[in-house]
């Protein structure tokens, strides 16, 4: 009967396998994850003015400049919806998406010092990162309603299916994260490219204009940007429009998919932060 | 107590320094790389053997359950790579260690420390940070602040704290972690005497609990106080592993047994050996600040030799010199050889405050240095009975000076003193 069987055993071997991530790992360490997003949270509006506004002013401004670009001056098609609905109904998920996306890609280099000086599952930070905002998505996710409320849209039944929704768009700025994070500790490339990727995805998203505007055989393609669905589905949901449809189905793929290769290329990448940064 | 805590063999870390090959800064040098790596290949040389260093190589030993065990070593011996691997912050580049228990380690005070975030809001955060759990810092929440003397502080940002607040926050939620395998590197540098004092108390509390300690510290007085065997790296390699006197005394340079002993005659003048002992000539451990302390120091001359001085430093536990003195400073002639002579200072009662000091022994003649240890042996003085401590249980400094004091009183009225 040896004391040290029922300890946790801990292999240590050269290569990036060594400190790969497991999920359990990852769930033993849930309260880390919880107290890294509240730091972040905490620490994100000290010494601002406006403080957790601007997480209402950002959507909002932009939906000013929708409406009266594209809204009055473009008339571009709303199905139906008050445009400036319409369009803050997207910009929401949106704002969300990227500021998640930006947020995760410099996270692992943000978080450096932390790295150096203490074991935890790296993929922590990231996730950390991706979650955080979703503070702000709340926020803006309030002002929403109180706009549906002025215009007397009320959600239907289809209002169930949020919760997927807004997973998917976790899920794809995880994904996003996942590879932008370790690619930026090894290519500090990464934090100037993903800022105007980040842009010319808010173009080939539905966040200006209705996905029926896309021609149906170019339907398919357009489905492989997830946020397409995402963006489709908070409409839908809240604003009783046509929804993304069987999109949704290539998009949970795609996503999937990402996740898989992200992680893939995170374990591969991780062992290697603190040496390369 | 055979139990094994951590089993390391043949571990090594190697660093690429300055090596185009492997750092790719920029896709773009990525790119490059690999469109020129077919015909670099055939360069004469290759693959540049100086642009790698091994921080680390062919480290294998074995850590059983219970051990306090000092790492020690000059800059740049590899210890703190050891520590990183053996945190799994960084991986090796061959061998491998398995570690049985949960692993604490504290490579720096302070980690994750937010400075907008208040005391409170940090302590919680850093707790996580280094594993434990909700529940459990909440448990341990007002030890920790009793511990850290920061109660009316706590709810203040750290930004406004001292730093010596600062690292006794990070020192205190450390030191309440409860891993069966504690890892530290150097933090007790920083931090009054005082404070430095109560970590290596509360370290100790943890060695004698049972746990398995792995020690990084170029505090020799603590190394010796609190392990119970060594490890020796020197540029990488592991030169010496066992018994803590004789790895502190081959790091320092010399053959500690009891006190400090020469490795060889060299047939020179010099230093054999020095003990300390107490008036009565027992050999003296850990003095009390109340004790005279002894030195007792054997020198040989082979030579005729007129004019030869020997004298000792006193120095803190960092290594920063208190005082020296010499047999010149009392006016003595040493015989001048040849011969072996025994040569004894006394450092008086209630001049050393309580700390942990190291003794550098010095032979000299005219100017030039016969034999020099810097530092040959280390020692503890406690606070034993001394009135010194009687009001104040934390005295600033390494000595007590016999001063003069008068207090009288002034007649404000008249303007003259009474």
């Amino acid at each position: 009967m040896s004391v040290s069987s029922s300890l946790p055993v801990t292999h240590i071997r050269p290569g990036a396998r060594a400190v790969s991530f497991t999920l359990n790992e990852v769930w033993q360490a849930r309260e880390l994850l919880y107290f890294l997003v509240w730091r972040d949270v905490k620490v994100r509006y000290k010494q601002t003015v406006l403080g957790i506004g601007w997480s209402v002013l950002q959507p909002f401004l932009a939906m000013v400049v929708f409406t009266i670009f594209f809204g009055r001056l473009a008339k571009m098609p709303s199905d139906g919806v008050p445009y400036p609905l319409f369009s803050l109904a997207a910009l929401v998920p949106w704002t969300y998406f990227a500021a998640a996306a930006l947020n995760g890609s410099t996270s692992l280099v943000g978080n450096q010092h932390l790295l150096a000086k203490v074991y935890f599952p790296r993929v922590l930070v990231p996730l950390a990162a991706v979650l955080m905002p979703a503070v702000d998505l709340a926020v803006s996710f309030t002002m929403l309603l109180v706009l549906m409320a002025w215009y007397h849209v009320m959600p239907t039944a289809a209002v169930l299916l949020l919760p997927l929704y807004v997973a998917l768009g976790v899920s794809a700025a995880f994904a996003v994260t996942l590879w932008t994070s370790g690619l930026s500790v090894r290519y500090r490339d990464a934090r100037y490219v993903l800022p105007f990727i980040i842009q010319i995805w808010l173009f080939v998203t539905p966040v200006a204009y209705p996905a029926s505007l896309v021609p149906e055989r170019w339907r398919l393609l357009y489905a492989l940007n997830p946020m397409a669905s995402v963006v489709e589905g908070f409409r839908s949901a809240l604003l009783g429009t046509a929804g993304p449809g069987s999109m949704v189905v290539v998009a949970v793929v795609v996503v999937v998919a990402a996740v898989a290769s992200g992680a893939t290329y995170f374990r591969s990448v991780e062992g290697s932060i603190v040496d390369l940064a | 107590m055979s139990d094994v805590a951590i089993r390391i063999r043949g571990l090594g870390k190697r660093y690429v320094i300055g090596a185009r090959e492997e750092q790719h800064d920029t896709l773009r040098d990525r790119i490059a790389a690999a469109a020129t790596r077919p015909f670099r290949r055939l360069a004469p040389g290759g693959f540049a053997e100086s642009t790698t260093i091994w921080a680390l190589k062919d480290i294998t030993h074995e850590i059983h359950r219970g051990d306090v065990v000092g790492v020690v070593g000059g800059n740049g011996a590899g210890k703190s790579t050891l520590l990183k691997i053996l945190s799994r912050i960084t991986t090796p580049t061959e061998g491998e260690a398995d570690i049985y228990g949960r692993v604490g380690s504290l490579l720096e005070v302070g980690t994750g420390f937010h400075p907008d975030l208040t005391g409170r809001e940090n302590l919680f955060l850093n707790g996580a940070i280094l594993g434990m759990r909700k529940a459990e810092i909440e448990r341990k929440f007002a030890e920790i602040v009793r511990f850290a003397e920061i109660e009316e502080f706590i709810d203040t940002p750290v930004k406004h704290y001292s730093s010596g607040m600062y690292v006794r926050l990070g020192f205190a939620v450390a030191a309440h972690m409860e891993p069966e395998i504690l890892i530290v590197d150097e933090v007790l540098a920083v931090g009054d005497v005082h404070f430095q004092r109560k970590c290596l108390g509360k370290l100790d509390d943890v060695a004698r609990s049972g746990r398995t300690v792995l020690f990084v510290s170029h505090n020799m007085a603590a190394i010796q106080r609190l392990c119970t065997s060594a490890m020796l790296l020197h540029h990488g390699k592991l030169v010496r592993a066992g018994d803590v006197r004789s790895i502190i005394a081959a790091y320092l340079g010399g053959e500690a047994r009891g006190g400090f002993v020469a490795s060889a005659r060299s047939g020179d003048a010099q230093i054999l050996s020095a003990d300390l002992e107490d008036v009565a000539g027992r050999p003296l451990d850990n003095p009390a600040c109340t004790e005279p302390i002894v030195c007792r120091m054997r020198f040989t001359l082979p030579h005729r030799s007129p004019g030869t001085k020997i004298g000792i430093g006193v120095l803190s536990c960092d290594g920063i010199p208190v005082f020296t003195t010499n047999t010149s400073d009392a006016g003595l002639q040493c015989p001048s050889g040849p011969g072996e002579f025994d040569a004894r200072v006394t450092i008086p009662p209630n001049t050393l405050l309580a700390g942990d000091f190291h003794l550098a022994l010095c032979l000299w003649n005219s100017g030039a240095i016969l034999d020099l240890h810097e530092p040959a042996l280390s020692f503890s003085v406690d606070t034993g009975a001394s009135l010194l401590y009687a009001e104040n249980a934390r005295r600033k400094g390494y000595v007590h000076v016999d001063c003069r004091w008068s207090v009288t009183h002034v007649d404000v009225a008249a303007g003259m003193p009474t």
